[in-house]
């Protein structure tokens, strides 16, 4: 692969701005107009994966750190977001025949009599918001610091983080009198006196996604183009030389394992908003394999392709499950065989092998000039 | 807690948790010596491998229809013949795999991770179209169910002991087949330099294919061994695999001790925690122990020392 | 009936909220009543019937049924959703609904409960569906309750389940958890003389909730002590140290409600560690036929099993209804507790139409309260005030063949109460 210096590399390539104008238009002007209220709910939800895909693209494919447990993170964010929803649903009127009015009706299922003190902070919604990205990215850090300063990378990781989306599930549905089990926390019904429920509601809720989307795609393109950007790809190419030329190799994988956190916590959070509950089958094993999955058909090296596999993935899911839900698991697993045996760059390999070349060969000769001097040639 | 009992009574259960132990340490290492040989020593990630479990598990079922519909007269010993035909069946599925999807990824491992999944998916849906999604029940030898009485107050299941016969055989028999063997060289010197082993005369693709059969194959038999313990369905082999990977990694992937002696130390910590704490509780804390000790000793119990 | 059923309400201090749904049902009856003649005749005109915008023509109405096909609950639902199409296939046979034949439109809810919320929604909005039949797992129910009440749809949920809930949108057909439970704890406690009792359940809403009735109700009503109480993850399959603590503490009562595919491990173990259950007393509240195929008869022979209906009842309604579903279905088809509960959706919903004279949900909802369906399977039932059915608690002892034997009935229909006072 051909790397351009780090000076003549603009913060996006002319193709890159492109693609990143297709995408707001996909999304702010396409798909709203296209669908119906329904059907534009659903591809919220699906968005809502993207941001995993995102967090993946940078932490799987340009740091080489395969993580199976990032249902976790979006579940935390969800959690934390369905929490303070909670509590807004359960005022003291809404509970009256409660034994213990004013708490989540889980937890007076459960005899628990007063708040646990974990719960209280969600009451406030500033303090909601910084937890939903907070507590997931702290989670990662410490997870992240433990493993990468010892050294633990691939394969191993990989087992690791899938073992801790088993435990965090078990623990969620065992302890259900804090947790909601694994009903999950249901009936959510208002944000600070905003009703999510209405139609109306959803779609603002799907332009807040969309945009918070593709503030994620732009912190990512600036990741990606920076120097620390340069370094994740090196480290993931040849971790020893980067360590040997000085790096604190650990730090930048602890970074890039926290940013996809991040990412992915939000995706959690917007996903609660929009689908109204949040359960433990988010957080296990099947679901963060799924959102790998996500991100390799899209092409685990890029960020549009991310996002255009997800949609295609869950599109296709929703899809075959109405009407040959046999076809669908079979469909679904040639496809994953199919991405890592022919297409290792998914979508975007693709696009960039078979059509890119087609689309800049001719406007290449017709006007040379066109291109900005020192763009990386393809 | 104990104040309420009897000595007897406590020395019986001791001993009968003791045993508890055991057998869940048999089953540990059944489920994770065919990964120990196909992760630790080719570095494949088989997502797949509760699947080939589960295979083993249908062919014991299919066998259980056959014998009782033909052959009632032999019905007693089919068990044994299940467990062969399981092994035979899932290696050879190994096999095929190996040659279609894994040879084409051995310099990609976390590529194996997808497409095994994937694999496993389509797996469980063939089975699903094939048996139908409901449980299956595998009837069992009658003389497989009952127990021994030992004293007064322990009795001993048999199907433990059986199960723990199986897992002494199959891991002897591993073990001579991987250290006592020309193969068995072969298969070290192709995991530790491919390209040398290749150089030296070793057919290096014919030594992978049956190295992954065989590890499928020995998942086979734990499978068609679990007929007797546990349940059979579509979706059972996945409740495994979390589980399976957790004691190979946690033993060092690339040793044979290293799997036996996590298998010993996680089913010991899991079946003496059952007993005082609930059974989630149990099962979270011992998951969380050996996670943070993986933490602290990323490379597990046992580490060759290999030159890097 | 109806005065009966005031004073019942009345007597247990129901809410006011509940008591207001009721006045309401009952003011429907008599306006309503009237209404099933014409219905027979040639059927009522669309425009009145159906006030909303349902998918309803002059000869069709639109039922959606909604079940994991994929997935790991697919096991489970395959019987519910077989009984529903059967119960359907039969109604239609028989003239529909208020002249009008059943269309269905199946969803797969996949096991996964955004999935079942999303399907939910989709059969209301795009299809307008009048009715559907679905759910079974609480999470499954839980994610589409909302869209149910927020887009006004009727569902009828089979499940036994743990209660806490009532929606004027749910009918629910399987039991409660005081309605399965208490009548067969007071049965074990008297004919077994059962002093103490130890819990096994699967680790989630369902079992510790049930659990938790059933040792208020041991403790404070039978006088009886709980030796031992304990969960392990759905899915868990070594249960060889919670059998030593059974054999440690002896309890005269094993009362569990391990699901799924841990019920298999559980009672293999369970046998092959000499636990004889033709000796000691195992009550189940989550074995019914159907797991009882996987499990194997002759694993869990002896075995007590508390549910309304086991395939086995002698009654000419059941004996019809199993011929029908074999035939339907396959010989070796097995109908459990659920399936049941299942066939009685369609056919809820039809006589509730008809008393109602219209596919309207409000009306449905409304006229709901005190219907009969005097030939189900597990015998006569009526929908209470609550949305939950009257209807039998019924002990099975399971033999060899994977059947039950009842050996226990209660004598009188049991009341649902979802919220039961004292229990909590």
């Amino acid at each position: 692969m051909k790397l351009p210096t780090l000076n003549d590399n603009p913060f996006m390539k002319p193709v890159e701005w492109m693609a990143l104008a297709l995408l707001c238009g996909l999304i702010f002007c396409v798909l709203p107009l296209a669908l119906d209220g329904f059907r534009l709910n659903l591809v919220g939800k699906y968005l809502t994966y993207a941001f995993v895909a995102l967090g993946l693209v940078i932490c799987w494919g340009y740091c080489g750190i395969l993580s199976l447990g990032q249902g976790v993170f979006f579940g935390l964010g969800g959690y934390c977001m369905a929490m303070y929803l909670k509590l807004e649903a359960s005022s003291v009127e809404n509970t009256k025949i409660q034994s213990t009015p004013g708490i989540p009706d889980f937890m007076d299922w459960n005899q628990i009599t007063a708040l646990p003190w974990f719960w209280a902070p969600f009451k406030s919604l500033p303090l909601t918001l910084i937890a939903v990205v907070l507590v997931p990215t702290l989670f990662a850090f410490v997870i992240g610091a433990a493993m990468f300063k010892r050294r633990v990378g691939g394969t191993y990781f990989a087992i690791i983080t899938q073992a801790i989306a088993a435990i965090l599930t078990i623990l969620i549905v065992g302890q259900q009198g804090y947790t909601g089990g694994i009903n999950g926390i249901t009936d959510l019904r208002t944000l600070h006196g905003w009703d999510i429920r209405t139609d109306a509601a959803k779609t603002i809720l799907y332009f807040v996604n969309g945009g918070l989307l593709v503030a994620c795609v732009l912190v990512a393109q600036y990741v990606k183009r920076s120097k620390l950007g340069r370094i994740l790809v090196a480290m993931r190419d040849k971790e020893d030389r980067v360590r040997f030329s000085g790096y604190g190799v650990a730090s930048f994988k602890i970074f890039a394992f926290c940013l996809a956190a991040a990412f992915a916590a939000i995706g959690g959070a917007m996903f609660t908003l929009q689908v109204g509950f949040m359960s433990p089958s988010f957080v296990g094993i099947v679901p963060s394999i799924e959102m790998v999955i996500y991100a390799a058909v899209g092409g685990r090296l890029s960020l549009f392709g991310a996002i255009y596999g997800t949609l295609l993935v869950n599109w296709a899911k929703t899809t075959f499950s109405e009407s040959f839900p046999e076809l669908w698991l079979f469909g679904l697993g040639a496809l994953f065989i199919a991405v890592v045996l022919a297409f290792p760059n998914g979508l975007a390999g693709v696009w960039r092998q078979h059509v890119e070349p087609r689309l800049t060969r001719r406007p290449k000769a017709a006007s040379p000039a066109a291109l900005p001097q020192g763009a990386p040639a393809e | 807690m104990f104040g309420e009992y009897s000595l007897g009574d406590l020395g019986a259960i001791f001993a009968m948790q003791g045993f508890a132990g055991l057998i869940l340490f048999s089953v540990y290492v059944l489920m994770a010596l065919g990964l120990a040989i196909i992760f630790g020593q080719m570095g494949v990630i088989n997502m797949a491998h509760g699947e080939f479990m589960i295979l083993g598990a249908y062919v014991t079922y299919l066998c259980s229809g056959f014998f009782q519909a033909h052959l009632p007269g032999i019905f007693p010993a089919y068990f044994f013949l299940a467990m062969a035909l399981a092994f035979v069946a899932a290696g050879l599925l190994g096999m095929v795999v190996e040659w279609a999807l894994i040879r084409h990824l051995y310099k990609r491992p976390l590529d194996t991770l997808l497409a095994t999944w994937g694999l496993s998916l389509i797996l469980q849906q063939a089975y699903r179209s094939i048996f139908g999604a409901r449980e299956v029940g595998v009837e069992l030898p009658s003389w497989m169910m009952g127990s021994v009485q030992a004293t007064d107050t322990i009795e001993i299941p048999i199907n433990g002991l059986f199960v723990m016969a199986i897992t002494v055989l199959i891991t002897l028999a591993v073990a001579g087949l991987l250290f006592a063997s020309r193969y068995g060289k072969q298969v070290r010197a192709v995991m530790q330099n491919r390209v040398m082993a290749g150089a030296v005369g070793i057919d290096t693709g014919r030594v992978d294919r049956l190295t992954f059969g065989l590890g499928c194959g020995i998942a086979g038999v734990a499978g068609s061994a679990f007929t007797m313990i546990g349940s059979t369905g579509p979706t059972s082999g996945q409740l495994y695999i979390v589980d399976t990977f957790l004691i190979v990694v946690f033993g060092g992937a690339a040793s044979l001790l290293g799997t036996i002696a996590s298998a010993f130390s996680i089913s010991q910590t899991q079946s003496t925690l059952e007993f005082f704490l609930s059974g989630s509780t149990a099962k979270v804390i011992t998951l969380l122990a050996v996670v943070a000790i993986l933490m602290l000793r990323p490379q597990g119990l046992f580490t060759l020392k290999v030159r890097r | 009936m109806a005065g009966n059923e005031r004073g019942l309400a009345g007597d247990l201090g129901l809410e006011s909220a509940l008591r207001r749904r009721l006045l309401m049902g009952l003011a429907a009856v008599p306006a309503a009543s009237l209404l099933p003649r014409l219905a027979q005749a040639a059927g009522p005109p669309t425009a009145s019937v159906n006030t909303t915008g349902l998918a309803v023509t002059d000869t069709e109405v639109t039922v959606g049924i909604l079940h994991s096909v994929t997935g790991t609950m697919a096991i489970s639902e395959t019987g519910a959703q077989q009984a529903e199409k059967l119960a359907i296939e039969e109604i239609n046979a028989a003239g529909g609904v208020l002249g009008r034949k059943i269309k269905v439109i199946q969803e797969d809810g996949a096991s996964d409960w955004p999935t079942f919320a999303e399907k939910a929604k989709k059969l209301l909005v795009n299809d307008k569906c009048a009715a559907v039949m679905g759910c079974w797992t609480s999470a499954s129910r839980k994610a589409v309750l909302p869209v149910f009440e927020q887009y006004n749809g009727m569902l009828y949920y089979p499940t036994f389940y743990e209660g806490l809930e009532e929606s004027k949108n749910v009918i629910y057909t399987g039991q409660e958890a005081t309605q399965q439970i208490l009548a067969s704890l007071d049965w074990v406690a008297k004919e077994k003389d059962a002093k103490t009792f130890f819990f096994i359940g699967s680790d989630y809403i369902w079992p510790r909730t049930s659990n938790k009735i059933a040792r208020k109700h041991v403790e404070n009503v039978l006088k009886g002590k709980v030796v031992g109480e304990e969960y392990f993850p759905l899915g868990h399959t070594q249960f060889n140290s919670v059998i030593n603590k059974i054999k440690l503490t002896k309890p005269n009562v094993i009362f569990t409600d391990v699901v799924g595919g841990s019920n298999v491990a559980f009672y293999k173990q369970l046998k092959a560690a000499g636990i004889d259950l033709s000796k000691q007393v195992l009550m189940t509240i989550s074995v019914t036929e159907d797991e009882i195929d996987g499990i194997g008869g002759e694993n869990i022979a002896g075995a007590y099993a508390c549910m309304k209906y086991f395939q086995s009842l002698k009654n000419p309604n059941n004996e019809k209804f199993v011929a029908a579903f074999k035939k339907m279905w396959g010989e070796k088809t097995v109908i459990g507790d659920v399936t049941q509960a299942a066939y009685l959706g369609p056919y809820l919903w039809k006589l509730t139409a008809e008393k109602a004279g219209s596919f309207d949900v409000d009306k449905i909802a409304a006229a709901s309260a005190g219907v009969e369906f005097k030939s189900a399977p597990e015998g006569y039932v009526k929908i209470h005030p609550n949305h939950h059915l009257w209807s039998k608690t019924r002990v099975g002892k399971a033999l060899p063949n994977g059947q039950f034997e009842v050996v226990y009935e209660s004598p009188d229909l049991i009341e649902p109460n979802p919220f039961p006072k004292g229990y909590q």
